[in-house]
């Protein structure tokens, strides 16, 4: 196989292997979940897993990410330690935040994970505030600002898109827009379903993405990151996609049918789907895949091992990083 | 070899539940995602999914079952090559299902009680280091020696800085302070910028930007759009990424808009992150009452913001210090507010002539020494205090009065240091009277000092009323120099 081809293959199992990841990831933390081991509220990104993978697959060394409370996927994606992503969700000292952060507020300095925000539609004007650093700094880095579809009708994102545009920050606004804001869905709640179309009047250019096929998102990222890195400022990517979970484990998810579900789930999934291509394609055979799904299984499993041995954090990380 | 599957949790709260539907039987296979089973919880009844892949063995709860402890067996499934028969037959009954599998969450522990230990906040003096201008940051570890072993560790603030002798001093408004105190920050530091409505080529609603532009140009000193919510978090975007923002308020009455990203963002991001996170910002505005301006702009913050861990709460009444505190907020690693007052701007005081004059954050001033009374106020109400003391000691009554400065951390140290030699005490403060920082200060005394009192604590604060645009009724609902030597005269027992 020549260089190229070869690398280009694995890149391409990255992508089924990191999707993989997450979805396997967040099945065991729905199972820790009904155990009782993980508290408070978790939200899972089961069925989004393309859209995160794929941006990632477009983003350099050095990209800033942000997102709200369904972040595990994007730690997981960025290279973050399923073990510390999971005894976080535990609430241990092993976690990324030593257990005071949880589900919905994690951190990944290392890998430039700014959050894990908990407030809908927060991290929107944080995500351009990094982006204005970065140019401010004068480097090449671009800011993924993720948000849904419900964050999308947020005050305070138009005024993050209006700064944005104004002062060319670099920064990609992705819509992940799985049709429900909670339980309210996309018709119910917004005046215009096209959110690609929500930066216009600001001038800010919007691609709609299907959000379920990876290489479409990837090929996406790679256009949204050129166009940021020539200084053209913010885009935004409208990534259509769904969540198969509720909006978190306490939600029974009544506001939609199971066959709208099934259908998403047997017509669209993104990692069978994905898979299909590639064996179609000749760049593995089902074995191989077999053998990836085991290896991630086993990752998984030892990542809850590790999430559920591990001590809490002692009493006194009670008064500790209140203050530098 | 088969595994259990368990009566799962589908909300925080759940202990227990009904299992209302299989939508398996024994023998079917099954992998990852697919529907096993409905269980109704206290709120809904929710679909229960498989986790691993297999064939279910034996069905232990036969559907329709009410009261299903949480992690109670519900079924078996068996791996590859495993036949349904091999499975032990063990069929659980509810009454006697097991529970030590389970363990205790947090939020259980707190449901019980438990989870709180010993943070009873008055015990734990809220004191968090203050920097040292320039220094690293102060490990706060020592904790308090009479205190639970958790408690909110306390480190003493630094004194202030001697002025060398001879050193001279200018007489400067409290407004050229401030904007040198910028400019000699944006000097030191080119991660420091300044943004905000109006701030550069307007040269700021206040004009305590004045000159910046010219001297920093537009990448540093930048006009906002009115966004008071989008560039506060913007801001603390950029302070993440390690800049230090210098965020102007045109008043703090529109901070408001603004608060989510100040409390949730700005002042909680260094811990919910364990530490990896830091924000680096300073907010800063005229703050309080200014003059006819009614309701929605007259307005005292400062109990709002001490409030909240994670913060600190600057708020100045003299050049010098309004100077040398700002130096220290923009140099630290921590979100600061820095509480202005319009009125106060154009005051003059002096202020030593110092390449680099950094004042302590955390430590409160003893502005006029004496032993009758103490009298604790902060920025525009420490000018009243002073006078009113002038006029006190006319009638015999000397009194002490404290400019707090720092208003988180609160340096009760100084306080209760006054009160053990006076004896007594008044607040005075132009906010409204519930839950101020008047009320604070009482409390800490009565609890810290209380044998050292010879009369109750009290308070002269603003009316507890919107303010009103009349001239009259706003002189009323202020508190005046009157008011305050009223208060002294009654815990003197001289009224």
């Amino acid at each position: 196989m020549p260089d190229a081809t070869k690398s280009n293959s694995q890149s391409l199992q990255k992508l089924y292997h990191d999707m993989l990841l997450i979805r396997r990831f967040e099945e065991r933390a729905g199972q820790l979940y009904g155990m009782g081991l993980i508290g408070g509220f978790c939200h899972l990104y089961i069925g989004q897993e393309a859209v995160v993978v794929g941006l990632m697959g477009a983003a350099r060394q050095g990209d800033q990410q942000i997102t709200a409370y369904r972040d595990h996927g994007h730690m997981l994606a960025q290279g973050v330690d399923p073990k510390s992503v999971m005894a976080e969700l535990t609430g241990r000292s092993t976690g990324l935040s030593r257990g005071k952060g949880g589900s919905m507020h994690m951190f990944s300095a290392a890998k430039k994970f700014y959050g894990g925000h908990g407030i809908v539609g927060a991290q929107v004007p944080i995500g351009t505030g990094l982006a204005f650093a970065n140019k401010y700094r004068g480097n090449d880095a671009v800011t993924l600002t993720y948000f849904g579809d419900g964050a999308a009708n947020q005050g305070q994102v138009y005024e993050a898109f209006n700064m944005a545009e104004l002062w060319k920050l670099p920064v990609v606004y992705v819509i992940e827009n799985n049709q429900y804001a909670m339980g309210t869905s996309v018709a119910r709640s917004s005046a215009v379903a096209d959110f690609s179309k929500r930066g216009a009047s600001f001038g800010i250019p919007g691609v709609q993405v299907d959000g379920m096929d990876v290489e479409a998102v990837q090929k996406a990222g790679e256009d949204a990151f050129a166009h940021c890195r020539a200084g053209k400022g913010p885009i935004i990517l409208e990534m259509k996609t769904y969540r198969y979970r509720g909006h978190s484990m306490s939600d029974p998810a009544k506001y939609r049918s199971r066959e709208e579900v099934t259908e998403v789930r047997e017509k669209r999934d993104p990692i069978e789907h994905f898979g299909k291509k590639l064996i179609d394609r000749g760049v593995v055979n089902e074995g191989d895949l077999k053998q990836m799904d085991a290896e991630v299984k086993a990752q998984v499993v030892a990542a809850a091992e590790f999430a559920t041995a591990s001590p809490e954090p002692g009493p006194e990380e009670l008064y500790t990083d209140i203050y530098a | 070899m088969s595994t259990e599957i368990l009566m799962p949790a589908l909300s925080p709260t759940m202990e227990e539940g009904k299992l209302s539907k299989w939508l398996v039987k024994e023998g079917d296979t099954v992998k990852s995602g697919d529907i096993l089973a409905e269980i109704e919880t206290d709120k809904a009844t929710m679909e229960f999914e498989a986790v691993d892949e297999g064939t279910i063995g034996q069905i232990l709860v036969a559907e329709g079952t009410e009261g299903v402890k949480v992690n109670s067996p519900i079924a078996t499934l068996l791996g590859e090559g495993e036949a349904a028969g091999t499975a032990p037959k063990k069929k659980v009954a509810k009454a006697d299902a097991p529970k030590e599998t389970k363990a205790e969450t947090p939020a259980e522990k707190s449901e019980k009680g438990e989870g709180h230990a010993a943070p009873n906040g008055h015990a734990a003096p809220n004191g968090h280091a203050a920097p040292n201008g320039h220094a690293a940051p102060n490990g706060h570890a020592a904790p308090n020696g009479h205190a639970a072993p958790n408690a909110a560790p306390k480190v003493a603030a630094a004194n202030d800085p001697e002025v060398p002798e001879g050193t001279e001093f200018v007489t400067q408004t409290v407004r050229d302070a401030l904007r040198d105190a910028m400019a000699e920050e944006m000097r030191r530091d080119e991660l420091v910028f300044l943004m905000g409505e109006e701030v550069a080529q307007y040269q700021g609603a206040y004009k305590i930007s004045q000159g910046l532009l010219d001297e920093f140009g537009e990448r540093r000193v930048i006009d906002t759009p009115i966004t008071e919510h989008g560039f506060t978090g913007l801001g603390v975007g950029a302070a993440f990424d390690g800049l230090r923002p210098i965020v102007e308020f045109m008043t703090w009455n529109f901070a408001m808009q603004a608060m989510d990203q100040i409390i949730n963002s700005a002042a909680k991001t260094r811990y919910m992150s364990g530490g990896q996170m830091s924000c680096p910002i300073v907010f800063r505005g005229p703050n309080g009452a200014a003059a006819r301006v009614a309701a929605q702009h007259s307005q005292d913050y400062s109990a709002w913001y001490a409030a909240v861990p994670g913060l600190t709460v600057i708020a100045p009444y003299f050049a010098a210090d309004a100077k040398g505190l700002l130096k220290a907020a923009i140099r630290d690693p921590n979100p600061v507010i820095f509480l202005e007052n319009e009125i106060v701007y154009g005051r003059s005081f002096p202020v030593p002539k110092l390449d680099d004059f950094v004042l302590p954050i955390g430590k409160a001033r003893i502005v006029r020494p004496g032993n009758d009374v103490t009298i604790v106020a902060y920025s525009i109400t420490v000018g009243q205090a002073l006078e009113a003391a002038e006029k006190l000691a006319e009638e015999g009554i000397d009194a002490e009065v404290i400019d707090l400065r720092t208003l988180r951390p609160l340096d009760m140290d100084t306080v209760l240091e006054s009160v053990k030699k006076t004896n007594r005490i008044v607040t005075m403060e132009q906010a409204w009277p519930v839950c101020s920082i008047g009320s604070e200060i009482c409390s800490r005394v009565a609890l810290e000092a209380f044998d050292y009192l010879d009369a109750p604590p009290t308070k002269v604060s603003g009316k507890d009323v919107p303010m009103p645009y009349a001239a009259n009724l706003e002189k009323l609902a202020l508190p005046t120099v009157e008011d305050l030597i009223e208060a002294v005269k009654t815990v003197c027992y001289k009224a």
